[in-house]
């Protein structure tokens, strides 16, 4: 039949493309692809919100101690669940907080704390604080913002257990739960590609093979599987070794999804008339891949690696959060939100909840970029939205 | 319920005494459905599109009018405003579509010329008053009854729903009828099809179902909208049978949209030109193709293949027919089997069926020559092209290639690694000119991969070689920096010859080459390939399913047919006196372009076995 | 149909076997046997241990000898004695420890699953036929947002809310007069007051991907020409969009809700621990955490087998509703 008919045309001639792209019709004749997929990209309001949401979080994880206005091991007993400060402000001593101590109702046994209003913590940009070393290499002791006096403290975002500061918490947690979410789709997709390229490329009975497994995997429960595979892992074993197995755990179950869009681009690609073209051109193998079917779905892969990395933020914090992650003093913010396990503290000290609300951001800015991305990857579609 | 009903009939008959037009003369009283000044627009985000345009026509009662024009013509567009079914985001805008009701409906006590005539534009596109007239007044049909009919309810339950609704009959009742109908549109055993669904049809088998549907409340029009499109020649003709049959049995009226003037030519009592939206000429169908006003519908004429008069007097041709010894290519025994997989469910459970595509099929090809290959879908001429190509590696058989030295070589086993020099000499042409040339390498890239894989020429050597052969097929050498997206069907198609001749080839092999186009587009890219040949001593391999095209370019023909040959001969030979049943039923099914000679040949069966399923 | 069946159900034993032994593996993970933990553990306690019986155990589970081994004698015990192990933190047989909270278990995923699809399907339709609407866009962000919402989170939220707007005690699934009473009205109507919460937390994910995949698969079916035939035989929009674009657009969801259960006990486990439901979930965490191996084992390969049986009936009832798929020819 496909033949004989004539065929449905796409989007295709240069003044569809251009109200699809918001550009002229003469740019839009020498535009590349990836020119085109990006033109698309930047009209869709909230991927573009998404991206630079993603970004600025980015930026703030790379450069934690100077965001930070203390270091993530910095404790005060006397300020455990201490309630957020706000900041005042007034012209002769800039932006202040009053100092508080905490202590413990003996009754009641809640948390009390009282307010100095005779003594003011000075607070500034650019000031000298924790030591802290930028990227691993320069050692500095230069905040954005906090107290101007170093040994001061001060609770933008209220205080956990140990009394450590929580904004700064969350601002070091970020580096892990946002770096874990990309190392963790990093090999999935190493995985996803090899399989799933072996899978389309070889097809037969390796490809059944392969299909079985990821049906395997999918048609199971992962948390269990996580939590078993977790359970595994030596308590005695240091931050950075967990950090690592539980990536890879991560990444051992999740591969799946990656591998099946892999393969499926892969077959439809490789009946693409063009890739046939190539062959009768006498292009080899290697390059047909590289050259014409690579290109084609990789704008695909990245938007299907987009949508994966919020589910592994999300797994890891799960882990973390029911004591099977990273531990302490790991901080992550699946590692942060362990102290807010019971709604009895959520009750005294609702502000422990929200490393939840970082999760939430960094998710739904992914989700936006990933939606955003699928919807132009290929830009001779339609927008479905 | 009942009540619910006799409220939903009051409302609907409400509504058209609203829409009930009441001037002096509203319409012509032989008309059955007038349009006038109809504007149909698609709102989209960036902007407004008129896909029909200030269009007025008119259709007689009794009557068979096609509505002719190319892709984009707004011709589907304007059948679907008239019971306001356009695809959103169109809307009908402005303009009157003027409906007289037939003699047994609402109203048939009035002779026919005072019977109210109601506006159907003027209906709220969602309402009951529309919807009265929707199946049980104008019935539709459509070009693919695959996608037209609901893949997973029966055909008896698509159809007999309309009886339920317009006719308030009780499911018993109405299945009988249903099987009457299915019976009539020439479905076998109806009472088993009744509970059948789409996909276990053929092609033919369901559009009659979709015809039965447009019928079974014996609507007074019937709007066919490219209803044999998708068809083989044969189905098509018999198709085509069956409505003008059922047309005088029911006595209805038929709206015919297709851009195939054959098929005009054919059926048509009236004929409606369509272009960019507009009518460029309405008229009786014997003016239209003996004395056509407008200067489109004489280029859409000009550009037709004319089976009568053959263009027979090419150079090239008798040069051929002088020395035929020496053939380029011989196939011979060629076999090609697919193994397909049947019956699975979730991809687990495989039976293989092994499939012969190709049959042991033998043809020469002489060198210079255009040998046609034609046959209907699924008879096995694709694979036989791609076998030549060397994109399939056949199950036996030999591909004896002659080369420039005179040296002949079996392709046919060749190794991947020595088969490179032999693809530089035989080249493609592919169909689909939108999905041969990858969007993400500029026309340059494109054209000149062949040559920079090879090594033969690279930097401004190569490009100045793309850009003269650019030239050389009609392009500008400065869109060589463009990507495809930036080209028409017909531009792209002529990159596509650039990409196939750069490597100066002996033997090309053209799958469907111009099938994809519209007709005027066609004529000028056979036109190019003529010139080519002759220019550049090409040999042609022309896979087509279309015969008019075969009979205008090929000196040698050869007749497919479920992967096997059945005829091969001199072109002339096998159009004017076919020998084989099946070249017979083939050359009788296509519709001649000719009004006047309608009715002038008798159509041909070809059963060699029960193909009804 | 009853051939497609029987191929369907067949198909599900590799996939039990390779199930199990993934869960072997994870009770073999741990360094060391349990019989040993067993040991050092009542040494500690300054308890004695009785070597005869430790030696039957050895011999009962196979320890000590190889995987296979191993492997054949627990699966064996399971299929013929519904033996699945002891529990030595509980000193109770795993089987009755898991069939005490199974009931609740399957209770609270049932009802998920029926507000998954109550609210979702017809959210999922009315967001695609509005499309573009405010109706649609409240529907899609609430939908974002429900996506990116760590189960956990929601659940403390919800808790913390009930806590603090209604005085509800949020925690267990039944309230403390109703703990210990026997089952009854007043019982069932008071599990149903506390059972909405982890309902409501477990599905909200769920239910959000449910509605994005409905309104995805509406928007297509809502284009494609048959609809456009329907509308041309005179149906009324409502009876041509319920018969046709959402009768088709179901049978994508049908053949993939059981890809749902997974995240469903995914949910649970997570939820159940914050809300102290007793139900499977904080048993398997609690089993994990102490290295409670044939526990947890169990308590896996009962969840994986659930979900798989949860899985195949999906795809009878998609061939159910499907003929394409009966026929074999999706």
């Amino acid at each position: 039949m496909s033949t004989e008919t004539p065929t449905q045309t796409p989007v295709d001639t240069p003044d569809e493309l251009a109200t699809e792209t918001g550009r002229s019709a003469a740019d839009v004749t020498v535009a590349s692809q990836r020119q085109l997929i990006w033109w698309r990209f930047r009209r869709h309001r909230l991927a573009m919100a998404g991206l630079w949401v993603m970004i600025a979080m980015y930026v703030v994880a790379v450069f934690a101690g100077f965001f930070a206005p203390f270091s993530k091991d910095t404790t005060s007993a006397d300020h455990a669940y201490q309630p957020p400060q706000l900041p005042s402000f007034s012209f002769s001593e800039g932006f202040y907080v009053h100092p508080t101590t905490g202590s413990t109702d003996p009754e009641t046994l809640a948390r009390v704390f009282e307010e100095d209003t005779s003594r003011v913590i000075n607070l500034g940009f650019f000031v000298r604080g924790d030591e802290y070393s930028l990227l691993g290499v320069i050692d500095t002791n230069i905040h954005l913002f906090g107290p101007t006096e170093a040994g001061e403290r001060f609770y933008l975002l209220g205080a956990d257990r140990t009394g450590g500061d929580l904004l700064s918490k969350i601002i070091y947690g970020a580096q892990i739960s946002l770096s874990l979410g990309l190392a963790g789709v990093a090999i999935s997709l190493v995985l996803g590609l090899v399989l799933g390229g072996i899978s389309g490329y070889f097809g037969g009975w390796i490809d059944s093979v392969i299909q079985r497994i990821i049906e395997l995997i999918m048609s199971i429960p992962t948390l269990p599987l996580w939590l078993g595979l977790a359970a595994a892992i030596p308590p005695q074993w240091g931050p950075t070794r967990t950090y690592f197995m539980i990536t890879i755990i991560l990444s051992l179950l999740g591969w799946t999804s990656l591998a099946r869009v892999i393969r499926g681009r892969l077959l439809q690609t490789r009946t693409e008339d063009y890739v046939l073209a190539a062959k009768l051109d006498g292009v080899r193998t290697r390059r047909i891949i590289s050259r014409h079917m690579l290109p084609s779905f990789l704008s695909h892969i990245i938007a299907t690696v987009s949508l994966a990395v919020p589910a592994m933020i999300l797994a890891e914090t799960s882990l973390s959060f029911l004591g099977l992650g990273l531990r302490a003093p790991a901080v992550s913010w699946g590692v942060l939100l362990q102290d807010a396990q019971s709604v009895q503290v959520v009750a005294t000290a609702p502000w422990l909840l929200l490393p939840g609300l970082a999760v939430v951001v960094a998710v739904v800015a992914f989700n936006f970029v990933g939606d955003g991305l699928r919807d132009s990857a290929d830009p001779y579609g339609r927008r479905t939205t | 319920m009942s009540w619910r009903r006799r409220n939903l009939e009051r409302d609907a008959a409400r509504e058209i005494a609203a829409a009930t037009v009441d001037d002096d003369r509203p319409m012509d009283p032989g008309s059955i459905l007038e349009l006038q000044n109809l504007c149909t627009t698609f709102h989209t985000d960036e902007g407004a599109v008129k896909a029909v345009d200030d269009v007025s026509l008119r259709i007689r009662r009794g009557s068979t009018t096609c509505i002719v024009g190319e892709s984009g013509s707004g011709k589907s567009a304007t059948a679907r405003s008239i019971i306001q079914v356009v695809d959103h985001p169109g809307r009908v805008d402005a303009g009157r579509v003027l409906y007289r009701p037939a003699a047994d409906r609402p109203a048939a006590d009035r002779p026919a010329a005072d019977r109210p005539v109601v506006d159907l534009a003027a209906l709220d596109a969602t309402g009951p008053g529309i919807r009265s007239i929707r199946g049980r007044e104008i019935g539709l049909v459509f070009q693919e009854p695959m996608s037209s009919l609901s893949p997973v309810h029966t055909i008896g339950d698509q159809i007999g729903e309309l009886l339920e609704l317009h006719e308030r009959l009780a499911p018993a009742a109405a299945r009988e009828r249903v099987i009457d109908d299915l019976r009539r549109v020439g479905i076998p055993r109806p009472e088993e099809r009744f509970g059948a669904y789409t996909f276990q049809l053929s092609g033919g088998m369901r559009q009659r179902a979709m015809i039965a549907m447009a019928l079974v409340c014996r609507p007074s029009l019937l709007i066919a909208d490219e209803p044999t499109t998708a068809l083989d020649v044969t189905t098509q003709a018999q198709i085509l049978d069956l409505l003008a049959e059922l047309k005088e049995s029911l006595g209805m009226t038929l709206m015919f949209i297709t851009h195939d003037l054959g098929v005009v030519a054919e059926i048509a009592d009236d004929v409606v030109v369509m272009r960019h939206g507009k009518v460029v000429e309405h008229g009786p169908v014997d003016q239209i193709f003996h004395d056509p006003r407008h200067e489109y519908t004489r280029e859409l004429l000009a550009a037709l293949p004319q089976r009568t008069t053959l263009a027979v007097d090419e150079p090239a041709q008798a040069a051929a027919a002088e020395q035929p010894a020496r053939p380029l290519l011989r196939i011979e025994d060629l076999e090609m089997t697919f193994e397909a997989a049947a019956g699975t469910m979730f991809g687990r459970r495989r039976r293989t069926e092994r499939v012969n595509a190709v049959d042991k099929v033998t043809l020469d090809i002489p060198e210079g020559s255009t040998v046609g290959l034609v046959g209907e879908s699924g008879c096995g001429k694709t694979t036989l092209g791609r076998c030549v190509l060397r994109a399939y590696r056949p199950t036996a058989g030999r591909l004896l290639y002659t080369g420039a030295d005179g040296r002949e070589t079996d392709l046919a086993r060749l190794s991947e690694k020595e088969l490179l020099p032999f693809r530089r000499q035989i080249r493609m042409v592919f169909q689909d000119p939108y999905g041969s040339l990858n969007p993400r390498m500029t026309v340059r890239q494109v054209v000149g991969e062949p040559l920079r894989v090879a090594g033969l020429a690279s930097g401004s050597e190569l490009d100045g070689r793309v850009e003269e052969m650019l030239e050389r097929v009609g392009l500008k050498r400065s869109m060589a920096g463009r990507y495809p997206h930036a080209f028409s069907g017909g531009e792209r198609q002529r990159i596509g010859i650039a990409r196939a001749l750069i490597t100066e080839p002996r033997l090309v092999v053209a799958d469907e080459a111009v099938s994809a186009l519209d007709v005027s587009v066609r004529t000028q890219i056979l036109e190019l390939l003529a010139e080519l040949q002759g220019d550049l001593g090409l040999t042609y391999l022309f896979i087509s399913h279309d015969l008019s095209v075969v009979e205008r370019i090929c000196d040698q023909v050869a007749v497919m047919y479920f992967g096997v040959m059945v005829e091969h001969g001199p072109a002339e030979q096998v159009f004017a006196d076919p020998r084989h049943g099946y070249t017979r039923a083939l050359l009788s099914a296509v519709p001649v372009a000719d009004p006047r000679q309608r009715g002038t040949r008798s159509r041909v069966d070809y059963e060699p076995e029960d193909s009804a399923a | 149909m009853w051939r497609f069946i029987a191929m369907r159900v067949l198909h599900v034993i590799p996939t039990l076997i390779a199930i199990s032994m993934i869960a072997f593996f994870i009770i073999q993970l741990p360094p060391g046997d349990f019989l040993s933990t067993q040991v050092a553990r009542l040494e500690a306690a300054g308890q004695s241990v009785d070597q005869a019986q430790m030696d039957a155990l050895r011999e009962r589970y196979g320890i000590g000898e190889p995987f296979w081994v191993q492997y054949a004698k627990w699966i064996g015990n399971i299929v013929l004695h519904g033996d699945f192990g002891l529990s030595f933190q509980f000193q109770q047989p795993v089987s009755t420890l898991i069939a005490d909270r199974l009931p609740l278990t399957l209770a609270l995923g049932i009802a998920t699953l029926m507000f998954t699809w109550a609210i979702a399907l017809p959210a999922g339709i009315y967001s695609a036929i509005k499309q573009h609407t405010w109706g649609d866009y409240t529907i899609s962000g609430i939908g974002f947002v429900a996506l990116a919402v760590p189960q956990f989170l929601a659940a403390l939220v919800l808790a913390y809310l009930g806590f603090a707007l209604f005085d509800q005690s949020v925690g267990g699934m039944f309230s403390p007069e109703y703990v210990n009473a026997p089952w009854g009205i007043g019982k069932f109507v008071d599990l149903l007051g506390h059972l909405w919460i982890p309902v409501v937390v477990i599905g909200l994910a769920g239910t959000a991907g449910i509605i994005r995949v409905t309104r995805a698969n509406m928007l297509d079916e809502l284009n494609k020409p048959y609809v456009i035939t329907a509308r041309a035989k005179g149906l009324s929009e409502g009876k041509l969009v319920t018969k046709y674009p959402v009768r088709i657009a179901m049978n994508p969801f049908i053949s993939t809700a059981g890809w749902h259960l997974p995240s469903l006990f995914d949910g649970e486990i997570i939820v159940a621990q914050v809300l102290a439901l007793g139900t499977i979930g904080p048993l398997l965490l609690e089993a994990l955490k102490s290295q409670d191996m044939y526990l947890a084992g169990g308590i896996i390969l009962i969840i994986a087998v659930l979900t798989v049986i949860g899985t195949l009936i999906s795809d009878l009832l998609l061939a159910a509703v499907d003929p394409r798929v009966r026929f074999g020819k999706a």
